[in-house]
């Protein structure tokens, strides 16, 4: 696992030039699901970048859509399109969103960017594919603050009533959002225990641990569908940005970039 | 014997689902009301209720038509419209995903359950989101056929179905394209655009005004997006007044798409009747029909008024 501290590192300084050459965009939240991202693409997800519309493809829902930065980070790694791309992220004409478009960006399986729906659409699409006999699995990232949103609970609802054990969500469980903390804002009580009262096999795991990810992605259910509540620091990686809400959607100045990403080098 | 929209409906899904395996039919908790039960009975594997959770459902159907299948989702009007509109707008037709809604019990024709179900916007709700085909049958024959052609369209299609039973007034052979208006009968001096309920209506104001020695075109627009702009236009050069006649609020329906077209023209006097403003109450559906001037008596005053 030494190379996945080496590949966070690079992610996060391409997250990081993204998000300050377009003066905009959720950094805060970006930085928290790396190595839950990481764990899922490289991996566990069944995936082929040079074929991504496989109809035989495990799925990826970014629930959680304003942490796109990550997912196309990952994306461009992976080969789905040129590393270059990255540079022009919220641009005019470009194919990189501010939140995910599967119309525009190859790779990408399911628009989302408002809150909630992420998760129900997760739902369908595990749906669909036991209702087509496919066996591949369908992988949701939510956010916290996101659980706020009855349709989270609607899915969660419906994706134990159908028994969708081919359906994975995980929660980047890093206690703020934009106002403030979960608590302050809207309490989530504890979540952990809701989605078990809502019929999902729950685990717990440090959301900056690859080993522990994949271990509770790779766990064997059956009949249930899964949630892993991943412990994670908002703004992970940077340090004046870890643990405060205030860096949920700002851009970083000259000065702060280029702390940020000293950061980012490895030793 | 008539037999309500709704039914046909139902009835229409079994012979598509027949057809076309890929169709599969999602509820929340209203199918014995939407008729989806019907289809239900019939392929049993193929139906989803998602319970009383219209976003919900709507985005299970968006995981259905990425994964292939053609999925028609159902419930009221008000709820489907309404309760799940962002899921609509984000999930589906920002994708121009490949979702079907037969949305009923629409307008005030739902009746005695009153203001709070009875959907006069939904129209105007689906009207302004870009890839939305809207179609408004008028009678069960119609329905059928509307049913047919939603799911020949690659792209999502709101269907209006209202509850009522009613005659049909069109015929197995009526032609049904969408985006191509049926002229219903052709006249010179008024045209009364109509959609859904709202054309019987028409008809029987045109025979009045007939009697009264003033020639009426009738047109049945069952597409209100894309809207016949061809047809509006000739009626517009050919007559001297248009009357839209819709069970649905005037504001963003029939009568608003129709005055967009007409824009910028000279030609015919333009009215709207449909519902003024307001929101709707309990009744038994003929008698909302006459509190809100949804008459064959009203629709041909308003045209004599614009003469």
């Amino acid at each position: 696992m030494m190379q996945y501290e080496k590949k966070a590192k690079e992610l996060r300084a391409e997250i990081l030039k993204m998000l300050y050459a377009c003066q905009s965009g959720h950094p805060g939240g970006s930085l928290s699901c790396v190595e839950m991202l990481m764990a899922l693409y490289y991996e566990v997800m069944k995936i082929d970048p040079k074929n991504p519309q496989d109809p035989d493809r495990d799925r990826f829902v970014l629930s959680k859509g304003h942490a796109c930065p990550t997912l196309y980070a990952i994306l461009a790694d992976l080969g789905y399109f040129p590393k270059e791309d990255l540079a022009n992220l919220r641009q005019i004409d470009s194919h990189l969103q501010g939140h995910p478009d599967c119309c525009k960006t190859p790779g990408v399986d399911m628009n989302t960017g408002s809150l909630g729906q992420g998760a129900a659409l997760a739902m369908g699409l595990a749906l669909a594919a036991k209702h087509a006999k496919k066996d591949y699995k369908v992988y949701a990232v939510l956010g916290d603050g996101e659980c706020q949103e009855g349709l989270v609970w609607e899915a969660a609802m419906a994706s134990a009533h159908y028994k969708l054990d081919n359906l994975v969500f995980m929660l980047d469980h890093n206690g703020l959002q934009i106002d403030g903390s979960n608590d302050e804002v809207m309490g989530l009580g504890d979540i952990t225990k809701k989605f078990e009262a809502f019929g999902f096999e729950c685990f717990t795991v440090d959301g900056h641990d690859i080993d522990t990810i994949v271990a509770a992605l790779k766990a064997p259910v059956s009949g249930k569908p899964k949630f892993i509540c991943c412990e994670t620091v908002k703004g992970k990686g940077v340090s004046f940005m870890e643990n405060v809400f205030g860096w949920h959607g700002s851009p970083m100045n000259k000065e702060q970039f280029e702390k940020a990403l000293s950061e980012q080098e490895v030793q | 014997m008539g037999k309500s929209l709704r039914v046909a409906y139902g009835e229409a899904l079994i012979k598509l689902g027949k057809e076309n395996e890929k169709v599969v039919v999602l509820d929340a908790d209203l199918a014995h009301a939407t008729q989806t039960a019907m289809f239900q009975a019939e392929y049993p594997d193929r139906h989803f209720n998602l319970g009383i959770a219209e976003a919900d459902m709507v985005c299970a159907a968006v995981g259905f038509a990425h994964t292939g299948f053609i999925p028609f989702a159902s419930t009221f009007a008000l709820f489907g419209a309404g309760h799940a509109y962002e899921q609509i707008r984000n999930s589906v037709c920002y994708t121009n995903c490949n979702v079907k809604f037969g949305f009923s019990h629409s307008g005030l024709s739902v009746g005695e359950d009153g203001g709070s179900h009875q959907s006069i916007e939904d129209i105007a709700l689906m009207r302004v989101l870009p890839h939305m085909t809207i179609l408004v049958p008028c009678d069960p024959a119609e329905t059928e056929k509307a049913v047919f052609a939603a799911a020949k369209i690659d792209g999502p299609v709101y269907i209006r179905v209202a509850r009522p039973v009613c005659e049909d007034i069109t015929t197995a052979d009526t032609p049904f394209i969408p985006g191509k208006a049926n002229v219903m009968k052709e006249g010179s001096d008024v045209c009364l655009i109509a959609c859904g309920l709202m054309v019987p209506v028409a008809l029987k104001a045109a025979e009045e005004l007939e009697s009264q020695g003033i020639s009426t075109a009738v047109v049945n627009m069952h597409t209100i997006k894309p809207i016949d702009e061809d047809v509006i236009l000739k009626m517009n050069e050919n007559c001297k007044a248009i009357v839209t006649v819709e069970e649905h609020s005037i504001i963003g329906g029939l009568g608003s798409a129709v005055s967009e077209v007409l824009a910028g023209h000279n030609g015919a006097k333009f009215a709207r009747v449909g519902i003024q403003d307001k929101f709707g109450k309990s009744g038994k559906p003929d008698q909302l029909f006459e509190a809100y001037g949804l008459t064959a008596e009203n629709v041909a005053a308003t045209a004599k008024g614009l003469l």
